[in-house]
């Protein structure tokens, strides 16, 4: 569902919203609930993972753990190169951790951001999980 | 790929509420 809101025609928005610079992309929810931000130009690439990244936060949000893990892994394998990708591995594996409450699946993401990311500010979040 | 924005904010967010669907909001400057 796609709303515009340009600074010219609709300036009540940017206040409504707290929208300070633009570009400035907002992911909601059905309740009209704020879940993801994405703020600045990014490259066509760049700004599909972003999306993606809000979808599954909305998922995420209202315990969908499923699709929202369905979602990360999707960042993960098509976006893998980028540095997002390092979100993504953690909030897969923590979706598959509240889907089945199988802690496992939080060494495994520890494991997989050391190897892949291991300066990255997720793969130190993932340190409590590594033994 | 062609949107088919919506500019009016309550109407959109009450079509996304009947619909279940998320809202994407695209905060702009550029020039039309």
């Amino acid at each position: 569902m796609p709303l515009e809101a340009h600074i010219k025609e609709h300036p009540a928005y940017f206040k409504r919203f707290e929208a300070l610079w633009t570009p400035t992309i907002l992911v909601m929810d059905s309740e009209g609930v704020e879940r993801y931000r994405i703020e600045g130009y990014l490259p066509k690439d760049w700004f599909g993972a972003r999306l993606k990244m809000g979808l599954a936060r909305v998922a995420f949000m209202h315990k969908k753990f499923a699709d929202a893990q369905q979602l990360y892994e999707g960042v993960v394998e098509k976006f893998g190169n980028l540095a997002l990708a390092a979100e993504a591995i953690y909030y897969r594996d923590v979706c598959q951790y509240k889907a089945t409450n199988d802690h496992t699946s939080l060494g495994t993401a520890a494991i997989e951001l050391a190897e892949k990311f291991p300066t990255d500010e997720w793969r130190l979040k993932s340190l409590p999980w590594a033994h | 790929m062609l949107v088919n924005w919506i500019k009016d904010a309550d109407a959109a967010f009450a079509q996304a509420k009947q619909e279940s669907k998320p809202l994407l909001i695209d905060f702009s400057a550029a020039p039309a």
